[in-house]
């Protein structure tokens, strides 16, 4: 299981919510990003790194520095409570299709 | 990763519709919706009864490990078509959820292949959206829960 790749689960996270609060105006290099944050700088980029791996956060190259901003296009998937809905049809599918397929593979191998 | 099923709930309406593509013959997929023993397993719920049949019933529950009963649900069913359709109700037990109305299509693509459209109709607008809520709330709830383990078992190590 991917944890990383949840949306849902990457914003139930308060600090990673004021990262993106942070960013909702203006793209920003992880120091400044982290100078905003009590937290330790390595947890602050292991924050960034989770947001960008669900893509909610994109990078961009500016000269020698990162700059990360918000994907906007994520976010809009975030609001949208239709997507979690259909991840729980999603996963229930998932399962009984690979059930089935299973079932089907142990009868062909009976058949035999 | 990505996501088969598609959803489509069009502002202002009271139905979802509920598509997706299985890579299973037609018959193996209504298979798995009709056969108790196979919904348990992908729905996670026990079943308590079903009767494919018109005018049959059906009934699901959740318990708890120390027994409490989480979920129920039941409903009654209106038309079975094997392979082709069941039309059925379906409600949520102790909730303000009403009963709604549900269309199961089941069609066949290919030899190996078939498509599952599930047409829901709630009772209002604001039903519909209460229940396509539900799951946002409860996964930030269940995000909430994995990442505290985390946290304790990074912890603890």
């Amino acid at each position: 299981m991917n944890l990383r790749r949840d949306v849902f689960q990457a914003i139930a996270d308060p600090t990673r919510r004021a990262i993106l609060l942070l960013l909702a105006s203006q793209s920003m290099t992880a120091g400044a990003i982290a100078a905003n944050f009590d937290t330790a700088r390595p947890t602050v980029s292991k924050h960034l790194q989770i947001l960008t791996e669900c893509e909610l956060l994109q990078q961009s190259q500016n000269g020698r520095e990162i700059h990360y901003l918000i994907n906007a296009k994520k976010m809009k998937e975030v609001s949208d409570f239709i997507e979690a809905f259909r991840n729980l049809w999603d996963d229930r599918f998932n399962k009984l299709e690979s059930i089935m397929k299973q079932r089907m593979k142990n009868t062909a191998k009976k058949g035999k | 990763m990505e996501r088969k099923t598609k959803i489509a709930a069009e502002d202002g309406k009271q139905e979802i519709i509920i598509t997706r593509e299985f890579e299973l013959p037609v018959d193996m997929l209504f298979m798995a919706y009709t056969t108790s023993e196979i919904v348990e397993q992908w729905m996670g719920n026990k079943v308590l009864k079903m009767e494919n049949k018109a005018h049959g019933g059906y009934a699901f529950e959740v318990k708890d490990p120390s027994g409490n009963v989480l979920f129920k649900a039941n409903g009654a069913i209106h038309t079975f078509e094997p392979d082709k359709k069941i039309t059925r109700t379906f409600q949520m037990e102790n909730t303000p959820f009403d009963v709604q109305l549900e269309f199961l299509e089941f069609e066949k693509l290919t030899d190996e292949t078939s498509k599952l459209t599930m047409h829901v109709i709630y009772r209002s607008v604001e039903l519909r959206d209460q229940q396509l809520k539900l799951p946002f709330a409860q996964g930030i709830n269940m995000a909430h829960d994995r990442l505290q383990e985390l946290l304790k078992n990074s912890k603890t190590k």
